[in-house]
């Protein structure tokens, strides 16, 4: 996993509220068997029309709006539990997520992938989007180490939360795989105390 | 101070804690499926690392697969090509795979169940969000990414952080008409689509102990919906008379030990839930969805509200606008032309002896096309062995062979743009059935007595 360093970008605001993981990538993309592509689908039937030309409305056809960042309403990921929505976002080229509330699967693969989940207020998000409406260019700060949202144009700042041992999988580019394969003495020891009715 | 049924399993699954509050959990039975998995396996190639316990994972292909001409190839292509990863990955790895032409192939949710391999107390994932529905067992079990699923089949163990406790109780009585799915469709629209969200749920009251297996599983199913990680029930003498005799359940003496164990299964008097909530049964009425989200239903005697409190007046509007309602307008009355019974919420044999009994003798309207999708062989091979599917096809129901089919639009399974569909399926997401269909959340007899009718119909209505 790549290593997540503090990024400085503009935003892409999508204030919609309950974004389901159906929306983010639709399920007829979801036959491939690789990771990679699934980009070039995000939020597709929002984004483009029937025939493939694009939905000049939609958010990402702006060519006004670019950047790092994800801007969206609350419960932003509920739904199925396809990791293809994070490779989706990832593939895209976003590398944060910022709403006021995330779905608990989601915020889980989105961290798997080196996709930072920023949970804010309703009040921080409604100013997120308040600096974007008065300057699409506007820059905004994502500081993992300190755990800091930051709209540079207005200097307001926001603590947000992430476990301390995800904070340093990401920062170190590691994943879960690695530390649990460390763990695998535990595991076997485990198995033998383990209720013996349980995996028979 | 006491400790809840979901604490004890919890508990008696933690392999170590991590710094930060996550907890190692291991795993004790893992589902896998076509869609989400191979990019997992993958992953281990990469390490040059085999599956850790193959005997606790079971694969089976059902998101993906055709629900016609089953004995015939897979006619798209990518579908075919995802299916046979499946097939070679097991082979590769050495796990049991139920695959297309299986006896025991089905949806993943309906067949590990019916296989008796889903158990009290057990600690259960897979690489699908409705895992939520082995709860009814009395276990532990929710839904994962890919990745997750590529530490399971490396480690038996997936790394957590311990959801926080809700406890849902219903007593009371059932009025006539009213399913397991208007319960939960009920409990959806009073706590909305992120109401459970950082919580697993244990269902209890009156209501919930009266249900059978397969009702209490199509609750479990649909936790999912509002946001919870998971539901469970505490398991009782329903539970393990349904498991009784199930080909991977316990046998003997076996299982008489096993049942011991399964009666400790309880959330204890004294103990302690974050959050509670409380309905009353007869409350609840036949329940509609008329929105993108689970959360947006209606007792069929109501009309589509205005933007509910805390809702943003822009996402409900742009909901409204997708499914073509406006608020004041009633569910009840309006023509549908598409129905769907199935799907891993309401496609085992319970419900389709249930929709059997209610069409039997009647004639689908004509305006309508109706499936049923059976939710596994065996329930398949129920089915016909009680006659149900010459009652469908005398119905004019079109009773196809078992797949996920019309409930999310992946496979050839999917509802025209612009059309209502009531359906017994679990989402009614924007292009949830296929671009731009317009999904209506029912239970199987809301969803039979539709298309009898032709439009949405209340069925306690009928059934006088």
């Amino acid at each position: 996993m790549e290593k997540f360093h503090t990024i400085l970008s503009s935003a892409v605001p999508l204030p919609i509220e309950e974004v389901d993981t159906d929306q983010i990538i639709p399920a007829r993309f979801l036959k491939a068997t690789t990771r990679e592509g699934f980009g070039d689908n995000l939020f597709c039937d929002w984004r483009f029309h029937p025939d493939g030309s694009p939905k000049a409305d939609f958010v990402l056809n702006n060519p006004v709006y670019s950047g790092q960042v994800l801007v969206a309403g609350r419960n932003f990921g509920c739904g199925s539990s396809r990791e293809h929505a994070a490779w989706a976002l990832s593939g895209y080229g976003f590398r944060v997520v910022v709403s006021s509330f995330f779905a608990d699967i989601f915020r889980g693969n989105a961290l798997n992938n080196g996709l930072l989940p920023v949970q804010v207020s309703d009040s921080f998000l409604h100013a997120i989007f308040s600096a974007i409406e008065a300057n699409p260019k506007a820059m905004f700060e994502v500081n993992l180490e300190n755990q800091a949202f930051t709209i540079i144009s207005t200097g307001q700042s926001e603590h947000f939360e992430i476990s301390p041992y995800k904070k340093m999988c990401l920062l170190n580019g590691y994943d879960d795989i690695d530390f649990l394969l460390s763990l695998k003495d535990k595991v076997a020891s485990f198995e033998q105390g383990h209720e013996k009715v349980l995996i028979q | 101070m006491g400790k809840t049924l979901f604490d004890k399993i919890w508990d008696a699954h933690v392999v170590t804690q991590v710094e930060g509050g996550a907890d190692v959990l291991y795993i004790d039975r893992h589902f896998i499926h076509e869609v989400t998995s191979p990019q997992a396996f993958d992953g281990l190639r990469a390490r040059q690392i085999p599956v850790l316990r193959p005997r606790q994972t079971v694969a089976t292909a059902d998101h993906n697969v055709p629900t016609r001409g089953q004995h015939l190839p897979i006619s798209e292509q990518l579908s075919r090509f995802q299916v046979e990863k499946l097939t070679e990955n097991c082979t590769e790895f050495g796990l049991e795979l139920y695959g297309l032409g299986h006896h025991y192939q089905g949806i993943v949710h309906v067949i590990g169940p019916e296989l008796g391999i889903t158990r009290p107390g057990m600690t259960i994932v897979c690489g699908d969000s409705h895992t939520s529905t082995h709860g009814a067992f009395g276990c532990i079990a929710f839904g994962i990414g890919t990745s997750e699923v590529e530490q399971v089949l490396a480690t038996q163990c997936v790394l957590q952080k311990k959801p926080r406790r809700m406890r849902i109780t219903i007593d009371g009585q059932l009025q006539q008409g009213v399913l397991s799915k208007d319960i939960i469709l009920y409990i959806i629209s009073k706590l909305t689509a992120s109401g459970g969200t950082g919580h697993f749920v244990e269902y209890a009251g009156s209501a919930i102990r009266s249900l059978s297996m397969e009702a209490r599983m199509t609750i479990c199913n649909m936790s999912i919906e509002m946001g919870a990680r998971g539901g469970l029930i505490a398991p009782d003498e329903t539970a393990f008379d349904y498991i009784r005799g199930r080909a991977f359940a316990p046998q003997g003496e076996d299982f008489e030990a096993a049942v011991e164990y399964w009666r400790t299964l309880y959330s204890d008097e004294d103990a302690v839930f974050d959050t509670e909530h409380r309905f009353r049964a007869e409350d609840i009425e036949p329940m509609v969805t008329y929105g993108t989200n689970p959360g947006m239903g209606i007792g069929i005697s109501q009309a589509v509200p205005d933007v509910p409190a805390g809702s943003s007046e822009q996402t409900f509007q742009k909901s409204l606008s997708y499914m073509g309602l406006h608020s004041g307008e009633k569910m009840a009355g309006k023509p549908v032309n598409y129905v769907f019974i199935g799907s891993c919420t309401n496609s085992r044999i319970e419900d389709l002896r249930l929709v059997a009994a209610f069409v039997k003798g009647k004639k689908k309207a004509d305006n309508v096309y109706a499936m049923v999708v059976p939710g596994s062989k065996q329930v398949e091979a129920q089915a016909k062995a009680e006659g149900l599917d010459l009652i469908f096809q005398q119905a004019g129901f079109d009773f196809r062979e078992p797949g996920c089919s019309a409930c999310l639009g992946m496979n050839e399974d999917k509802i025209p743009k612009g059309e209502y569909c009531v359906s017994t399926s679990n989402r009614n997401f924007e292009g949830r059935q296929g671009p731009g269909a317009r999904t209506i959340l029912a239970s199987p007899l809301t969803a039979a007595a539709t298309a009898i009718a032709g439009r949405i119909v209340d069925v306690r209505d009928t059934l006088n």
